[in-house]
């Protein structure tokens, strides 16, 4: 009885290992033919008629963060709408740990092009883009990654439209005292804070900015008292990068009767009457333009930034409470961006106004 | 001087908006806790309320009919906790962590199917929680900025104090109040005295959720004026710490409360100085110093003897 077990269990020893070896077999051989597919699709373009599929990652954000990674998403779903030849798909991340497994399983289903969005993701995306050469990604707000033949870092100069709501702010105030609230220090948000003081003061150089980082963007409570805090010391105009916290402070600008300026999307929605601006980042525009790229057969990895010149920043289009001296000075602003004959700072360095970054 | 009047405005201002929506659940979380039924859905209760607030809101214009709509949909999360827990005797804790993970995705499905987003629509200034004293106080001098601070809290601030009364009067100079107590400490006893501890408990376990709903309506209604998914993020749980701190009694959370708000406005006080001090351990003040006074302040706390335990009824 022993012995036959034995034999069984060795039997099945071996067919296991066969058909391990089998399948690994096949699935080089469909990675064969993947990258056959792949390069036909690249050299004949459209003529082919298949499809294109696009995969796009979140971060812990979540596919509705009313940030970067829904209007990733949105970008996409536009995308898709226009050219059926797109086929568009996102997975969620739920905490950190499930990067690497979502960019796996987009891997697996052998997609054109894999979007992770967010820094967060770039240790992920870096070890996955290594581990298979052939993959196209894409990264947003990461240039980390830029050193790798597969993945095109899409970053954003949200200096730029900074600078604009900041010259807004400068014209706006009448206190000379305009409020700054940050959701958190980090090297991309704190370009927001020195565009926008650089912004402020290339208006009005008498002009205070009184700054204040929550370190939360989910803190509406705190985001109230800190601009709460800034109107009472005499602001009269705050802006804010802070996600969720924002909200708390357009309520209280709203409460105070005095304006605040929005971030990311148009937000003057929140209140009508009080929400002067917003600098919106169009991280849709960058996805569509990189799957664009793929299709076309035009994709090439690196940094790739979008600014006021490609349209991947630009100031909010609800224009009803500026007045025609600010519309003017910000498209002045604008045109001297575009030609170059004013360089936006970037970093907390060349902007010794922009005081967060000491608080480290 | 001026400054520090400044500041102690702020601090007032601040405090009052924390403690709201804390409050509420807060109390919330003390009736079920008293009872016998340990309620760690306080904050999935919260996050239902604060959709539903904000929607229905929208949909009416009605602020007051939104804050109890807000009531009511945190009080029908209850009822599930109820039914589970009380007449069917699930574990307690298990049913709560269940509800924290339930009502969010209901919420967010909601406002997709209603909303098209997982957002609400902004509600206008006319169907948010009202200021009552509005443009009373005008700005200008520290102490007229001081008033005017103080005094731009919402009616649902006011309210939670007209609440935290009759909560405490029902709980200590009422017979319900009584026998709902007596249900959390030897529910047995009740029974042989005749009360029903199901019927009771499950009261408390609704009135529970009502309350909680009001706190999270507080965050869409009157700290912001549209739900996002992010609205209430953890605000349950403090709302539950805060009555462990106050020893189960209403009283007490509130100062649990108080405490939680003045620290989250020292934190915004202290930030915007001219103190140059971490954004990291000044956003550790509220939780440091809630330990800190637990530590040494606050004596040995006395838990209902029969909390978390399901009541089978003696045949």
């Amino acid at each position: 009885m022993k012995k036959l077990i034995a034999l069984l269990l060795a039997v099945v020893m071996c067919l296991s290992l066969v058909a391990c070896g089998a399948s690994n077999d096949t699935a080089a051989d469909d990675a064969a033919t993947n990258d056959a597919a792949a390069t036909d699709e690249a050299a004949e373009g459209e003529a082919t008629g298949e499809t294109i599929k696009i995969g796009m990652v979140t971060d812990v954000g979540g596919v509705n963060d009313q940030s970067f990674n829904q209007t990733s998403w949105e970008g996409l779903q536009a995308l898709a709408a226009e050219d059926p030849t797109f086929e568009v798909s996102y997975l969620e991340s739920k905490t950190d740990a499930d990067y690497a497994s979502n960019l796996q399983t987009f891997v697996d289903e052998g997609y054109d092009l894999i979007i992770s969005v967010g820094y967060m993701l770039a240790d992920a995306t870096r070890a996955a883009a290594e581990e298979y050469p052939e993959q196209k990604f894409a990264i947003i707000d990461d240039n980390t990654c830029a050193d790798l033949p597969n993945v095109a870092c899409l970053m954003f100069a949200q200096e730029q439209s900074s600078y604009l709501v900041g010259v807004v702010a400068g014209l706006a105030t009448e206190t000379n005292t305009v409020g700054y609230v940050q959701g958190m220090v980090s090297e991309s948000m704190n370009q927001f804070g020195v565009g926008f003081i650089s912004g402020v003061l290339s208006v009005n150089p008498e002009a205070t900015v009184l700054q204040y980082n929550v370190n939360n963007f989910a803190d509406a409570p705190g985001g109230s008292t800190a601009a709460t805090n800034m109107i009472t010391n005499g602001a009269d105009v705050v802006f804010h990068a802070a996600g969720g916290t924002g909200n708390g402070v357009i309520e209280a600008c709203a409460t105070n009767g005095v304006y605040a300026i929005g971030v990311d999307t148009d937000q003057s929605p929140l209140a009508p009457e009080y929400v002067l601006t917003s600098a919106m980042k169009r991280v849709d525009n960058a996805v569509q333009d990189i799957s664009k790229a793929v299709k076309d057969g035009t994709y090439t990895a690196g940094t790739h930034l979008y600014d006021m010149t490609n349209g991947g920043v630009d100031i909010a289009p609800t224009q009803d409470l500026l007045t025609e001296e600010m519309i003017a000075a910000v498209e002045e602003a604008k045109a001297g961006i575009l030609d170059g004959s004013i360089v936006v700072p970037t970093t907390a360095e060349e902007v010794p106004e922009f005081t967060l970054a000491n608080a480290e | 001087m001026d400054n520090l009047i400044n500041n102690l405005g702020i601090l007032v201002y601040a405090t009052l908006l924390y403690t709201a929506p804390l409050l509420y659940a807060a109390m919330g979380s003390c009736f079920s806790e008293v009872s016998g039924v340990v309620n760690i859905g306080i904050e999935g209760m919260m996050t239902m309320g604060a959709f539903t607030g904000a929607a229905v809101a929208y949909f009416t214009g009605n602020p007051w009919l939104g804050f109890l709509c807000a009531g009511l949909s945190g009080m029908a999360f209850a009822l599930l906790h109820g039914v589970a827990t009380v007449k069917f005797g699930a574990d307690q804790t298990i049913s709560g962590t269940a509800i924290n993970f339930l009502a969010p995705g209901v919420a967010i499905v909601t406002a997709k199917a209603i909303f098209n987003s997982s957002d609400t629509i902004p509600l206008e200034p006319t169907s948010k929680m009202p200021i009552l004293f509005s443009g009373v106080f005008s700005s200008g001098t520290p102490w007229s900025n001081f008033m005017k601070n103080v005094f731009s809290t919402y009616a649902s601030t006011y309210l939670v104090f007209v609440v935290l009364v009759v909560v405490w009067f029902v709980f200590y100079k009422t017979r319900f109040g009584l026998r709902m107590r007596a249900c959390g400490e030897h529910p047995m006893a009740c029974q042989s005295l005749g009360i029903d501890v199901h019927r009771t408990r499950m009261i408390c376990v609704c009135l529970s959720g009502f309350l909680a709903g009001l706190g999270g309506a507080c965050m869409t209604m009157a700290t912001s004026n549209q739900f996002r998914p992010t609205s209430i993020v953890g605000q349950g749980f403090i709302a539950i710490a805060a009555v462990i701190f106050g020893k189960f009694r209403p009283q007490g959370a509130m100062i649990g409360c108080l405490l939680f708000g003045l620290c989250s406005g020292l934190r915004v006080v202290i930030g915007s100085s001219s103190l140059n001090i971490s954004v990291q351990l000044l956003s550790m003040i509220p939780y440091v110093v809630t330990v800190i006074v637990l530590i040494f302040f606050v004596g040995k706390s006395h838990v209902p003897a029969a909390n978390g335990k399901p009541f089978v009824k003696a045949k």
